[in-house]
């Protein structure tokens, strides 16, 4: 079953939206509360990196009876090194984003934690896809 | 897993109920549906908020409550009262005074709910210390911690171990009189309860509520006190000498009450649509770090209390002005004088189970079918959301559909549409809207609510 939600850069209040979309899916579905916890987790993490550092994006998410895999894929800057993003406390955030509580560094760190499979790609100035995966079956 | 036996105090009486959907539209967790005219409650789904009960323009629902006369089966009758109880009369009526007429009603011994307040904010302290990253969700209301087993079961963990007030203070007087001789048997300690919430806890069978053997509507008694003491304010009577609360204690059920006094962050969220939006971003980890959440289902914490009379910012002001009347006094019966009767059994809850009642079904894969067909459904309703199909949304009865509880023709816009594709007679119709809101229910009527001869 495939859901698709569409974000816009730049507007935290909205921030969260398909996050909290997927959970309800999640809960219904009734995955283990645990996993629902994670990917949601996670998941907010890359929506909000969508709205702090590109212009827009869509994000698709699958489930099915083993996994649940989620692809955003963003229009915006892209990610030159990923390697160095993906460190703790690397960020490029504005002063802006800061005073909003965000731009620690700790956002695709963290998603790793999350996630059991993990994959971004990007194309400077054109946008990034970050690729998550999640097995339900408890392994 | 054990089925659960879960106790719910709101009731619903069909006699009354004219099936106005008012209740329906308003429930947090989408526990109503009509059905033949009458709103029925589903069970799995209710968390006792009491939002139903305060819309209902009929008083069609209702909190089971024990009869005052159960008190008599008790030698020793303790009737254990919330300090939001005194904060209803006029401050011009004592705290002594509204006791010592409970006497009069057939209590023996009156204690306060919030007795061991200062104890339990001691252990909450400590047990926010040795707690690294979570933060503790109070236990303080009965309502909230149902909505977390029912709809956030993920937090769970979150949930403080140490027991509201009532139940250590209950525990604490049990024992008490015992160590002063009295037989556990011949002990009955009533609490009057402001909300559905708590009878339900106290009556399910939670078994750190065993200390407690019954439950009094506070408005039954509000109304019974006040009559009482208006009738014969003038009269000498004896007044009991009473343990004094702190002001903390007296001010600890009202917003802020729990937050204020804790060490760490403490964030007090109201209202029971406010808690779930809170939770919601919680389960997101979109809250950064706090320590403490008190979080309570009715507006302005139990001063909002369903089954408390009048309004709620005048209680809150009352109970305020109490509270700095007594802050030099210091209290006469000391739990620290007592420290060798309590038990930790006495003062932590046991472990809180998780409901989850928002799942599809119990098994995945029958789930993920289920949804599927949902999201067919949901291409032909017409999101209007009306409740005329006697589902509170367009989404409700699209699950109500899957868990064959409810058909499609149950929309009064498809109807039309069947109607019109000839696929539903006209008499079908009428009586699938018969099924749903009652026999007569569109007769002309000039009795009904708002209509000509209302109340003739
Ligand atoms: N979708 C994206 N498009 C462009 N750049 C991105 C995107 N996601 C992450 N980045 C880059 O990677 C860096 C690290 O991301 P990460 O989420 O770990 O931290 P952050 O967003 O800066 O701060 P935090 O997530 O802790 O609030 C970002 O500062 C940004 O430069
Ligand atoms: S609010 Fe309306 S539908 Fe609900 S119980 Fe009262 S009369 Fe019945
Ligand atoms: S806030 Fe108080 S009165 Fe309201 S449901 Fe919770 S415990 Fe009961
Ligand atoms: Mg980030």
């Amino acid at each position: 079953m495939e859901f698709v939600y569409e974000v816009e850069g730049g507007n935290f209040t909205k921030a969260g939206n398909a996050s909290s979309a997927v959970k309800k899916t999640m809960k219904q579905l009734n995955v283990d509360p645990k996993i629902v916890k994670r990917t949601v987790v996670a998941l907010y993490e890359a929506e909000v990196n969508i709205v702090a550092h590109a212009y827009g994006g869509v994000i698709t998410v699958n489930v099915n009876a083993e996994h649940i895999h989620i692809v955003l894929d963003d229009n915006g800057p892209g990610i030159p090194d990923i390697d160095l993003a993906m460190q703790e406390g690397f960020s490029t955030a504005s002063s802006k984003v800061r005073e909003m509580g965000f731009g620690a560094g700790m956002g695709l760190p963290n998603i790793k934690k999350n996630v059991d499979e993990l994959k971004v790609s990007s194309e400077v100035d054109k946008g990034t896809r970050v690729e998550m995966k999640t097995y339900l079956k408890n392994q | 897993m054990s089925k659960q036996q879960i106790y719910h105090a709101l009731k619903i009486d069909k006699d009354i109920c004219y099936g106005c959907t008012h209740c329906m539209n308003v429930c947090p967790t989408d526990a109503i549906r009509i059905n033949d005219g009458i709103a029925r409650i589903l069970k799995k789904r209710c968390i006792d908020c009491g939002e139903c009960l305060k819309v209902c323009p009929v008083d069609a629902i209702y909190v089971e409550q024990d009869d005052l006369d159960n008190i008599f089966d008790y030698e020793y009758r303790v009737a254990l009262v919330p300090a939001v109880f005194t904060g209803q009369f006029p401050t011009s009526i004592t705290e002594e005074e509204v006791f010592s007429m409970m006497k009069e009603l057939g209590f023996t011994h009156v204690f306060q709910a919030e007795f061991m307040v200062d104890m339990l904010n001691e252990l909450i302290d400590d047990q926010m210390e040795m707690n690294e990253d979570k933060p503790l969700i109070s236990t303080f209301c009965p309502s909230v911690v149902r909505l977390i087993q029912v709809k956030f079961p993920s937090l769970i963990d979150n949930i403080a171990s140490v027991k509201p007030p009532v139940d250590a203070s209950a525990a604490f007087y049990r024992k008490l009189l015992q160590n002063q001789g009295v037989p556990d048997k011949q002990i009955g300690i009533f609490y009057v309860t402001p909300c559905a919430a708590k009878i339900a806890a106290v009556k399910g069978i939670d078994d750190e509520y065993a200390a407690i053997n019954g439950v009094i509507n506070m408005m039954y008694l509000y109304n019974k006190l006040y009559t009482k003491i208006k009738n014969n304010k003038d009269s000498e009577r004896e007044l009991p000498v009473l343990p004094h609360l702190s002001s903390k204690s007296i001010q600890w059920s009202i917003t802020r009450g729990e937050a204020d006094n804790m060490k760490g962050r403490c964030l007090a969220v109201d209202e029971i649509h406010n808690v779930i939006e809170f939770l919601e971003r919680l389960e997101n980890d979109e809250i950064p770090k706090v320590d403490y959440l008190e979080l309570r289902a009715c507006d302005q914490g139990c001063a909002g209390g369903v089954l408390l009379h009048g309004n709620r910012f005048l209680t809150v002001d009352r109970m305020k002005r109490r509270a700095k009347q007594l802050e030099s006094e210091t209290g006469d019966i000391n739990w620290k004088e007592h420290k060798e009767i309590i038990e930790d059994k006495d003062l932590f809850i046991s472990k809180v189970n998780p409901l989850p009642a928002m799942s599809l079904d119990q098994d995945f894969a029958e789930a993920l079918k289920k949804m599927e067909r949902i999201r067919n459904l949901m291409c032909y309703l017409p999101g209007i959301d009306c409740g005329a199909c006697g589902s509170p949304s367009c989404q409700a009865l699209a699950e109500d559909i899957v868990q064959r509880k409810a058909n499609l023709s149950n929309c009064v816009f498809l109807q039309r549409m069947m109607e019109k594709s000839k696929k539903l007679s006209s008499e079908h119709a009428i009586r699938i809207i018969e099924r749903t809101w009652g026999k007569d229910r569109l007769d002309k009527d000039c009795k009904k609510i708002g209509a000509k001869n209302e109340g003739m």
